[in-house]
């Protein structure tokens, strides 16, 4: 047995996201059991688990996307108060268009894949009610530059582009209006090594250059060992384990944590 | 002098559940540290010296025991404080000194030991003048200081890596064997940027294979040795 934590005591700041005690089953599985997580301000929390861990679940429900059978959701934010997951559906679609960003895995999911790639990102400005035009192609060009994409191929839609320069895309259209929260899932998965590298390596140098908040799903411990600075490993819909992420690495306590960090080539 | 770190009664061990087994580290150490003051942990291969630093920087979990921290924000029990708070305290109040430079692909060797000044607040101007004055200072050529540390020999990476892990002064530095395989040049300099730090009140506690090389800075030393350990219950006089 090891020592039971205590609450926050030094961090002076308030938590940005605290979700407590949320459950969602699908029929007669469950695929998220009595799951809390608190993040604050300019930190990256991993989520970590195998396939049908519920991981993803649980950033879906972060983005709103997902509503829980329980639980509630708050985000730190002028604008919002109570439990998020009450909002009606417009109020849901505003605050996650103007507040949170999400890069998901399969491009498809977050791009228009015919449209032009600065017209993805600069969609996303629309829903948020920009409406000059010149604005308009200012910013995604400024999203685009700092997600590292080659301005060159600004109006090339995201079918003809590699699968890096997709989640840039994403990436750009997530940090546009420089949200409060981006949600991360799987963002490297399926990509060249190399190509993964890269987009990793932008990721970090947004999160320190902004400071970004950051909730990162992946089922890779090195993507998560490059980005996070706390995670909770998932299991069957459950937390078995949360900590700082060298010390799940090199101190694992759970049996399956511990299965998990020896299986890492 | 006033007391940065109070260790009690601490005991470490690792489960591993697939030997269904447990590994004792240490157990029931205790000592006091002030500021300024330098510890020296002994003992040979195993008996937990760098354990027991990585204990109090909560890589490792303890099993028993209490370690408080007078941080600048009040006394805090390493052993049991939020992650959070720990991550504060590790960007602001306490350094951990290691051979190996964890190096990211793309991130120039100044850049790197900016980058504790830039989380403090510093300007990038200042930072960068003074990430270089600290290269220069452990040897490390002018013409890499732009390059990118992941290609660079072992020697030259910890050099960087001791740059980074000292440019800030903290309120208590945790050492381990920093002076491995470092040529003379880098492990003068690492010496009198240490014996620097302590004189401004950085309470130090460190691992070194040939503490020589430190042996003006030790105040004290611990012995982890399990007979050793022993022995620190038997009274003085034997009657």
């Amino acid at each position: 047995m090891t020592l039971t934590l205590n609450p926050p005591r030094l961090v002076a700041t308030d938590a940005l996201l605290q979700i407590s005690n949320v459950s969602k089953s699908y029929g007669a599985v469950n695929a998220v059991r009595d799951v809390s997580a608190t993040v604050y301000p300019g930190e990256v929390l991993g989520i970590v688990g195998e396939s049908g861990s519920g991981k993803s679940t649980l950033l879906r429900m972060m983005n709103l996307e997902e509503i829980p059978d329980s639980g509630t959701y708050t985000l730190d934010l002028p604008e919002v108060s109570g439990n998020l997951f009450d909002l009606d559906r417009f109020a849901r679609r505003m605050l996650c268009a103007k507040r949170i960003g999400i890069v998901y895995q399969n491009p498809h999911l977050g791009l228009l894949m015919d449209h032009t790639s600065s017209g993805n990102v600069a969609e996303r400005l629309l829903v948020a009610g920009e409406r000059r035009f010149g604005e308009l192609r200012a910013r995604a060009q400024d999203a685009l530059a700092a997600s590292e994409f080659p301005l060159e191929r600004l109006d090339d839609p995201p079918r003809d582009l590699s699968g890096g320069m997709q989640q840039r895309v994403q990436l750009a259209k997530a940090i546009a209006l420089e949200p409060a929260l981006l949600l991360l899932d799987e963002p490297t998965t399926g990509l060249d090594v190399s190509v993964q590298a890269l987009v990793l390596d932008t990721l970090k140098r947004l999160q320190q250059e902004r400071q970004i908040t950051m909730v990162l799903v992946s089922h890779d411990l090195g993507v998560i060992r490059t980005l996070a600075d706390r995670v909770m490993v998932m299991r069957r819909g459950q937390v078995v384990e949360a900590g700082l992420v060298d010390q799940i690495f090199q101190d694992p306590q759970h049996p399956y944590t511990q299965q998990l960090v020896h299986a890492k080539l | 002098m006033s007391v940065v770190l109070e260790v009690q009664s601490l005991t470490k061990g690792f489960t591993m559940h697939h030997l269904n087994s447990y590994l004792a580290a240490f157990s029931d150490v205790s000592f006091d540290l002030n500021a300024g003051e330098f510890l020296l942990l002994k003992g040979h291969n195993g008996a937990g010296k760098s354990t027991l630093l990585r204990t109090l920087y909560r890589t490792y979990l303890a099993q028993s025991g209490q370690a408080l921290f007078h941080s600048q924000h009040g006394v805090i029990d390493l052993l049991r404080a939020a992650d959070v708070d720990l991550a504060l305290l590790r960007r602001s109040e306490i350094g951990f000194v290691t051979q190996f430079l964890v190096a990211r692909p793309r991130v120039s060797a100044e850049a790197l030991v900016a980058e504790p000044l830039r989380r403090a607040a510093w300007d990038t101007a200042s930072a960068q003048q003074e990430a270089r004055h600290w290269l220069q200072a452990f040897g490390v050529k002018q013409s890499l200081w732009r390059a990118y540390p992941t290609t660079f020999s072992g020697g030259e990476q910890q050099k960087v890596n001791l740059a980074r892990a000292l440019i800030l002064p903290q309120k208590l530095l945790l050492l381990d064997e920093p002076t491995a395989s470092l040529d003379a040049g880098a492990r003068a300099a690492l010496v009198a940027r240490l014996a620097e730090l302590k004189s401004n009140g950085t309470a130090m506690i460190g691992v070194f294979h040939h503490p020589d090389d430190v042996a003006h800075l030790i105040d004290r030393v611990i012995d982890l040795t399990p007979e050793a350990q022993q022995n620190k219950e038997v009274p003085d006089v034997v009657v």
